[in-house]
């Protein structure tokens, strides 16, 4: 039994910990009320408990049984981008509307990928935009302004 | 002959032409979404939820519906000519599908996997008009204590056939219990979980959770490795089978809808399962079971039959019920909540027009998918040679305006991004999404059937178990965990959910 190969458990038996804690001890702050007259907190209250409880039961079961396997890699490049650009479209689609918010999205989206470079990603940030356009302003007749006032 | 009523009404509402039109959309969309590797039907649906909110309701899920039933046609597919399964229920199709396929007979396999779909669609759906009747004049006996006992059998059947840890599953299902929590109490209107924030009164919003937890969660995991498809696509000629072969699929087709349409009810990944014990069943029975894994055509035609069967009759919980034994089918369900129809037995009498217009839109959209699937085959195996590097930048295009429309609010696309990461880093430690979304769906429905219970038996909690019909769900529940953790089945679904891999 290694410590690396239980890690797996271990983790995830602390992610539904730390959830389970932070759902039950701010549902505590809610009134609770009594089975008869349950108050807004009472129903989440009791799901975080169990939660907290099967975290534990989940790590304490991968540390004895032990082998749940490498993590394997973790795209960590392609996570940033791609967070970066839904934060990016989220933040500036009012602002500089569908289209630039769009392309600059979806060229950060297309960096993430594999080897990617930045001519091949830009060529499809803009038919992906033009794309979009065409099934949702177009044919779909979803009122989302091209350009924005921020370009106004 | 009231049914034949039913029917007829249903066609003449699936038979306008805005409705065959979206039936139409929703199956090519399907098939596509199902030959390609990389991206499903769930994230498909989640992504055009938004969109279907301006249209009317019945033909919104005509054409989700579609989506998800034509994605069944078109995993098979990829399953025969590259041995990837484009959707998780064709993995066994994979087995003698792309051996025969090797052997030059891909167009025997998938005019099989084409006409078994077809046939196992029509009785699926035949099942589902004759059932939903009595089923929902049945629940209207239903008071809270009954629907909460049901959501708990739901929750706790949902498990026991998921593959992997049943500890796991059940923190993923309670995770999202506690996460469709946030929101303002219905009871009291206190805010719950918002920190303040105005846009989380109204709850996260679900389009939001799906998109994150199996799209972006599922772009991550494909962009750890190297995605090389291997397209050895050779021309498929040859569609038709030989008197052999139809005297060959004959049982196989038979046996596997009938095995489909039974266990297509039952929550969790029903279809998935139907595929893999109707495969195991015409092993078992044939008389050259050596041939298995190396070509057999019942191998092709018995789980095609069993998996299509079962996306029809999984809307018998969801139709009569409405309740979703799938993360597809909670997808629905929040279509039929944003169309302002809350799905349960009363919806068969007060939208009878949407109801049966749906059953009839899947005979119909069976149908089209022959139709897609055979002569036009050409087309959906060139789809095969889009690169990974262009699908998924388009899927977060789609998914960034589609969430972004539903309420012109930025807060749904940041949401997105929340539940990528939430969803990525549970994927990777072992945990299947499909329970949360599940637990977050039921989770509102479960707190009001409980608290509503209690309200009316003034506190009492023995309500649950001394109702009849309350009680019997509850044994069933207990039967079915029982059941997920005796080691002899726990080892038998790990062979099953092995062979899956």
């Amino acid at each position: 039994m290694s410590m690396h190969g239980a890690r797996k458990d271990l983790l995830a038996g602390a992610v539904f910990v730390i959830f389970g804690l932070a759902f039950a001890i701010t549902s505590s702050t809610y009134e609770v009320g009594s089975a008869l007259r349950m108050g807004p907190g009472y129903f989440p209250l009791v799901l975080g408990s169990v939660l907290v409880l099967l975290g534990i039961l989940i790590a304490v079961k991968g540390f004895v049984a032990g082998d749940t396997g490498e993590l394997g890699p973790v795209p960590w490049k392609a996570t940033v981008l791609i967070v970066a650009a839904l934060l990016f479209f989220g933040f500036t689609v009012r602002g500089l509307g569908m289209v630039p918010s769009l392309l600059v999205a979806v060229f950060l989206t297309a960096l993430a990928g594999r080897n990617a470079r930045v001519i091949p990603s830009a060529v499809i940030a803009a038919s992906l935009t033009a794309l979009s356009i065409l099934i949702f302003v177009i044919v779909l007749q979803l009122r989302l302004p091209y350009f924005g006032p921020w370009l106004g | 002959m009231e049914l034949l009523n039913n029917l007829g009404l249903g066609f003449e509402t699936a038979f306008t032409p805005i409705n065959l039109l979206f039936a139409f959309i929703g199956v090519a969309l399907g098939t596509a979404v199902g030959v390609l590797p990389g991206i499903g039907p769930t994230a498909t649906i989640a992504m055009l939820l938004p969109i279907t909110f301006g249209f009317e309701p019945v033909t919104s899920l005509i054409m989700l519906a579609g989506i998800y039933y034509g994605a069944q046609y078109g995993g098979s597919t990829t399953a025969i000519l590259i041995n990837l399964p484009g959707e998780s229920s064709a993995a066994v199709t994979a087995l003698d599908g792309h051996q025969m396929a090797k052997q030059g007979r891909a167009g025997p396999a998938l005019a099989t996997a084409a006409l078994g779909s077809f046939f196992a669609g029509t009785v699926g759906t035949l099942a589902l008009a004759l059932f939903a009747e009595p089923i929902s004049r049945a629940a209207l006996l239903f008071g809270p204590a009954e629907y909460f006992s049901l959501v708990v059998l739901g929750l706790i059947a949902s498990i026991a056939l998921a593959s992997g840890s049943v500890l796991k599953a059940l923190a993923m299902i309670v995770l999202g219990l506690l996460l469709g929590t946030v929101g303002q109490d219905l009871y009291s209107g206190t805010p719950r979980f918002t920190f303040g924030m105005r846009e989380l009164y109204s709850g996260l919003n679900f389009v939001s959770l799906a998109v994150g937890l199996f799209g972006v969660a599922e772009i991550l995991r494909n962009l750890e490795g190297d995605i090389t498809r291997s397209v050895m696509v050779q021309k498929v000629k040859n569609l038709w089978l030989t008197k052999d072969d139809f005297r060959r699929i004959r049982g196989p087709v038979l046996r596997g809808t009938g095995l489909g349409t039974a266990l297509g009810v039952l929550p969790g990944a029903g279809h998935v399962l139907a595929s893999f014990v109707s495969y195991s069943v015409e092993k078992r029975v044939s008389k050259r079971p050596e041939e298995f894994g190396r070509g057999a055509i019942e191998g092709v035609a018995a789980p095609e039959s069993a998996n299509n069967a079962a996306a029809q009759t999984q809307f018998v919980p969801l139709l009569t019920l409405g309740l979703p034994v799938s993360p597809i089918m909670a997808l629905l369900l929040g279509a039929f909540i944003i169309q302002g129809i809350v799905p349960g037995p009363s919806v068969i009498d007060d939208e009878p027009e949407l109801v049966w217009g749906l059953i009839a839109s899947m005979w119909i959209g069976n149908f089209f998918l022959v139709l897609l699937n055979l002569p036009l085959i050409g087309l959906w195996v060139k789809m095969l040679t889009i690169p990974y590097r262009v699908l998924f930048p388009a899927i977060i295009a789609f998914a960034s305006i589609g969430t972004y429309s539903i309420a012109l609010n930025a807060f749904h696309v940041y949401a997105i991004a929340f539940f990528g990461i939430l969803g990525y880093v549970l994927i990777k430690l072992g945990n299947e999404p499909a329970p949360l979304l599940l637990g977050f769906v039921l989770g509102p429905l479960l707190e009001e059937y409980l608290r509503r219970a209690l309200i009316i038996s003034d506190g009492d909690p023995s309500v649950f178990v001394t109702r009849p019909i309350s009680l019997t769900l509850l044994i069933l529940a207990a039967a079915a965990f029982a059941i997920a953790v005796l080691p002899s089945v726990r080892r038998k679904r790990e062979v099953v959910f092995e062979e899956e891999d």
